[in-house]
């Protein structure tokens, strides 16, 4: 039992915000200083605040020693602290790369604003997670948001604006949605308080505002995480955003949305309500199989490589929903750890995306034709999370699909195992795609050698390839590395975060 | 039989992956990179050999490397059949390492040192593969051959090559994520297990039609074993480099599957539940026709390589169909005939490299009068040809022999037929190049002289009667040919391994 106060994790990013804010007036420049110290704080705290609840369980704090249900109640337990440490991790990761990237990608003037934004969008993230208040959810949601609007306008491109604005607009109808139902919810209760609601709700199970607060809760937190059909927004907020705001826009912004979702749909709400009561279940089956599909699909058929990773992100959110829709424990431990794992793949592969428009300037798949030789070291991590991407085994990828496709197995939807199946194809598609392009020679072209993924790899021509290459800077490729390195050390030694995750789906089925 | 515990199946595992590295490592030093190949094929070779007597006398080496997550283990055990595959594959890596120096050096291929890194891995996957305890194991391992050899297919990376290289890795990455993959999570369901056991693993478990359906997603889903309709990637990976359609296509990818195929009749399902099931026949008759088919594909191809490549497909058929017998004599004549087979097939494999090195030629219209420019070359043609044909005294003749035996047990007299045409087919395809290459005269054209380019000729010319190919590719092709001749004399190493196989299959019943 390490004493660390869940707060930190909230309150750490948010000081820091306003420090870089204020040191900003100053001609004193050590924004991103601060920034990945708050980071580190938080994933530090994050890990101590995870072995705790390990430890004794659910662990709650009270926000200014208010006693819930009247004061703000922040709660670690299986299910919060376990994405916690994922997207803390992110937020580490992400900010050690935007240290670099953003003042030469994004420009020197919006180097400072960015650092700001950046950590308010931290706070944001990490505060959804711990926090056991339904209002104060929302909140934390807007904070995110209003964050990631601006930091998407920040991409060079013009349609950046345009993108930003259109999110703007979907997702406030979104946070309008949630906040509709949140206020059905207290007007129906009286309090906000999630373990409170849990605890009165079961009586107004029989309740029309009930349905309704649900049903307005779901469909707001789907849009903000882009469930098929309610993606509109993200492909183009997702491919033309600076490559760490679509970073933190894959990994983190639409998996604590998801997190979120699943937060009300099995703690706010019993899970005896959301699978039985009403049809949830089913409605988000059909959407999640459709979502993998069609994304799948939509996919393959994107020509620039932030396009496609930002599309792919739509059949993964499926796999997400897919298997709390199957509402099996093993195939809900799939989905609790497709938020982890995809959190590291979409994470580091955005990261990627960014390094080679840094180095080469190349945003189409089809003008990838020799990456592979330049930049070694970034295509092999590209490679190993594609990998992981269409499931091979070692991968974190392979860890989540086995769970979802035996948990589907063992509930008896066998109709899922093809859908999976398609969609391992279709992602071993686009991705071999990109690889293939990376790594050979254009056909026929008089550049006859190219080296393999392999760092070392010489061929006996070696003059040739060692002089063009060119990797982004350490500040750039490390986060992309450890990125990689954790989907296969995470792929391995999968055991970790199994039992975890595990925990996390039994206390959300069966409550605790 | 006991398990013994014992780390030298890791060892002979990680050996080529640890070469691979140091090959990577020296890539600007030819003859450093290259000895670190043969050194590491000598090793893997000799830690494999290292476990023969423990074998020999029916026991099992096991090791347990490490669990991922509940239910799903990487962990090894060599066991007579596994040991038998990975035999004959590192020895067989120890002449082809040989053959690769003197191909690529020769031609003065691009890009050698990816090559030699990925040949390396391949047999480390190879290997793998054959001392893997469990599916999960071998589906990794599985894999990770596809990817590795990807590289291999494409080497050229002309059009042609990256077409080819395209098409394998579609067929056998995407038949076992389409198929093997969902069979996998079937049986873990069903058995709650994938540890292979000789008795299998799925007996008295679930229902016939699901153990039916599992059963046809696993074949389906090994398309490394070539049988029809996953067969045509093979003829299309003949764009690579032929020390890799001789190593890879004739030996190790082909070879594990259906070294695969056979661990899933024998160690899933048992022979028992086969029977009971009644696929058995089913499946015989699936083989036999992918055998006669490819035999008479194999007539019509022109070109050596695809002649060959067709071939191939049609004797990996052999394998499954003896294996798919369920008798004693049918197993043992699947189980050898996967390395009487391979030893044939290399052999021709080789020969059609070294001539394509030493006179650019690789249709068979071509290769009148080449016996007397390249007699060493195409006597080991020979040999492999006529073992292929089965012929007394090559090798080829015993496998036959045993899965003829294997028929009439299993009462299956239709194979014998089906036998006996494969092996007119295969006279017909073999025994013209033989004739055309030693009786007829060859053409006088000049394309001897203007298919040689102006550095080859340095290495390849001799005599300007005979015209073989370096010391390197044909020491290497003699060995193998004349190990043709040897297996049918001393069988007895090979012969006890498939018949222990073949015993502990069918000894339960």
């Amino acid at each position: 039992m390490i004493s660390v106060p869940v707060s930190l994790v909230v309150v750490v990013p948010m000081c820091a915000s306003l420090l870089i804010a204020v040191l900003g007036l100053t001609k004193y420049r050590c924004h991103w200083h601060i920034s990945i110290v708050a980071t580190f704080v938080s994933f530090i705290a994050s890990l101590a605040l995870l072995y705790n609840t390990l430890q004794i369980g659910r662990i709650s704090y009270w926000l200014g020693g208010w006693e819930p249900p009247w004061g703000i109640e922040y709660v670690i337990d299986y299910y919060s602290g376990f994405v916690l440490v994922a997207i803390t991790l992110v937020s580490l990761l992400t900010t050690v790369y935007a240290a670099t990237y953003v003042k030469r990608e994004v420009g020197e003037s919006r180097d400072l604003s960015f650092a700001i934004l950046n950590m308010l969008m931290v706070t944001g993230l990490h505060g959804i997670i711990v926090t056991g208040d339904l209002f104060n959810l929302y909140i934390f949601l807007e904070i995110t948001s209003i964050a990631a609007y601006s930091l998407i306008g920040a991409g060079k491109k013009k349609g950046a604006l345009v993108a930003s604005f259109n999110y703007l607009i979907l997702g406030t109808i979104g946070a309008i949605f949630v906040l509709i139902g949140v206020a059905y919810l207290y007007m129906i209760t009286g309090t906000l308080n999630m373990a409170d609601l849990r605890a009165i709700l079961p009586v107004h199970y029989d309740s029309k505002v009930v349905f309704a607060a649900f049903a307005f809760i779901t469909v707001g937190l789907a849009i903000k995480f882009a469930l098929f059909p309610l993606h509109t927004w993200l492909l183009s907020a997702h491919s033309l955003a600076p490559a760490v705001v679509c970073s933190v826009l894959a990994a983190s912004i639409l998996k604590v949305t998801a997190y979120a979702l699943i937060r009300v749909m099995f703690t706010v709400f019993e899970a005896g309500f959301t699978l039985e009561v009403i049809p949830a279940t089913e409605i988000l089956l059909v959407m999640s199989i459709i979502a993998i599909i069609v994304g799948g699909i939509l996919t393959a058929a994107q020509t620039n490589l932030k396009r496609m990773l930002a599309c792919s992100s739509l059949g993964q959110m499926g796999y997400i929903v897919l298997g709390v829709a199957i509402a099996d424990q093993m195939a809900m431990t799939g989905s609790i750890l497709h938020l982890l794992n995809h959190s590291l793949m979409k994470g580091g592969l955005f990261l990627i995306a960014g390094a080679i428009i840094h180095k080469v300037r190349i945003y189409d798949i089809a003008d990838m034709k020799g990456v592979g030789r330049k930049m070694p070291l970034t295509m092999a991590a590209f490679t190993i999370i594609g990998l992981s991407m269409v499931g091979v085994p070692l991968t974190v990828g392979f860890v989540s699909k086995w769970h979802i496709a035996v948990g589907a197995l063992k509930a008896g939807m066998w109709y899922i195992i093809p859908v999976i199946v398609a969609s391992s194809l279709l992602t071993a598609f686009y991705f071999g795609r990109v690889i293939r392009n990376a790594y050979f020679a254009s056909e026929g072209s008089d550049q006859g050698s190219s080296s393999k993924a392999h760092d070392h790899a010489h061929n006996q021509h070696g003059d040739r390839n060692s002089e063009s290459r060119s990797e982004a800077p350490p500040g750039m490729v490390i986060p992309i590395l450890i990125f990689a390195g954790l989907c296969i050390i995470l792929g391995t030694a999968a055991f970790i975060p199994v039992s975890i995750a595990e925990k996390a789906a039994i206390m959300l089925l069966e409550g605790t | 039989m006991e398990a013994v515990h014992s780390i030298v199946p890791i060892y002979a595992i990680a050996v080529p992956l640890v070469a691979s590295i140091l090959i990577g490592l020296s890539g600007k030093k030819p003859n450093l990179r290259e000895f670190w190949s043969i050194t590491a094929a000598v090793l893997q070779f000799s830690l494999v050999a290292s476990m023969l007597p423990s074998i020999l006398e029916g026991n099992t080496i096991e090791f347990f490397l490490l669990t991922l997550f509940p239910g799903i283990d990487i962990s090894f055990r060599v066991d007579a059949f596994g040991f038998f595959f990975a035999f004959m594959s590192s020895f067989l890596w120890i002449i082809t390492s040989f053959y690769s120096i003197g191909y690529m050096r020769t031609l003065n291929e691009h890009s050698q040192t990816r090559y030699y890194i990925c040949f390396a891995i391949s047999l480390f996957a190879t290997v793998g593969v054959a001392f893997s305890a469990n599916m999960f194991t071998t589906f990794l391992f599985y894999e990770v051959i596809t990817l590795c050899t990807y590289p291999l297919v494409a080497h050229k990376e002309t059009t042609t090559a990256m077409k080819g290289a395209l098409k394998y890795v579609v067929y056998l990455l995407g038949a076992s994520l389409a198929f093997m993959l969902p069979a996998i999570f079937l049986t873990y369901l069903t058995a709650g297990t994938l540890n292979f056991d000789t008795q299998g693993i799925l007996a008295g478990e679930g229902t016939d039609v699901l153990l039916i359906i599992i059963f046809v997603l696993f074949i389906a889903g090994i398309a490394k074993a070539a049988m029809m309709p996953f067969h045509s990637w093979l003829p299309a990976a003949m764009v690579a480099p032929t020390p890799v359609s001789a190593l890879l296509h004739a030996v190790a990818v082909v070879k594990t599957g259906v070294f695969v195929v056979a661990k899933v009749i024998l160690h899933i399902f048992g022979v028992d539940l086969l029977f009971q099931l009644g696929i058995g026949t089913v499946f015989i008759y699936v083989a036999s026709f992918t055998l006669i088919a490819a035999s008479i594909m194999a007539l019509r191809q022109d070109n050596l390589k695809a002649r060959l490549a067709y071939s191939t497909v049609s004797q990996l058929s052999y394998v499954i169909l003896g294996i798919a017998l369920l008798t004693q004599s049918g197993i043992t004549g699947g189980v050898l005939h996967i390395v009487l087979h391979g030893f044939g097939k290399i052999t021709l494999f080789f020969a059609a490299g070294a001539i394509y090195v030493a006179t650019r030629k690789t249709e068979i219209s071509q290769l009148n009068g080449i016996g007397r420019q390249m007699p060493f070359t195409m006597a080991a043609f020979t040999l492999g040809a006529l073992s292929m044909i089965g012929i007394p005294p090559l090798g080829g003749f015993l496998s036959k022999w045993y899965i003829v035996f294997g028929s009439l047990e299993a009462g299956q007299l239709p194979i014998i037929i089906v036998i006996v045409a494969s092996t007119i087919l295969n006279s017909c395809y073999f025994l013209p190049i033989v004739y055309a290459a030693f009786f007829k005269e060859s053409a006088k054209s000049p394309v001897i002289s203007d298919a040689l380019t102006d550095k080859d000729s340095s290495h390849v010319t001799y005599r300007t009667s005979l015209k073989e190919a370096p010391v390197f590719m044909v020491v290497p092709l003699a060995l193998t040919g004349i190990g043709t001749l040897v297996l049918f004399f001393v069988p007895s190493v090979f012969l006890d391994l498939a018949k222990m196989t073949a015993l502990t299959a069918i000894g339960g019943s």
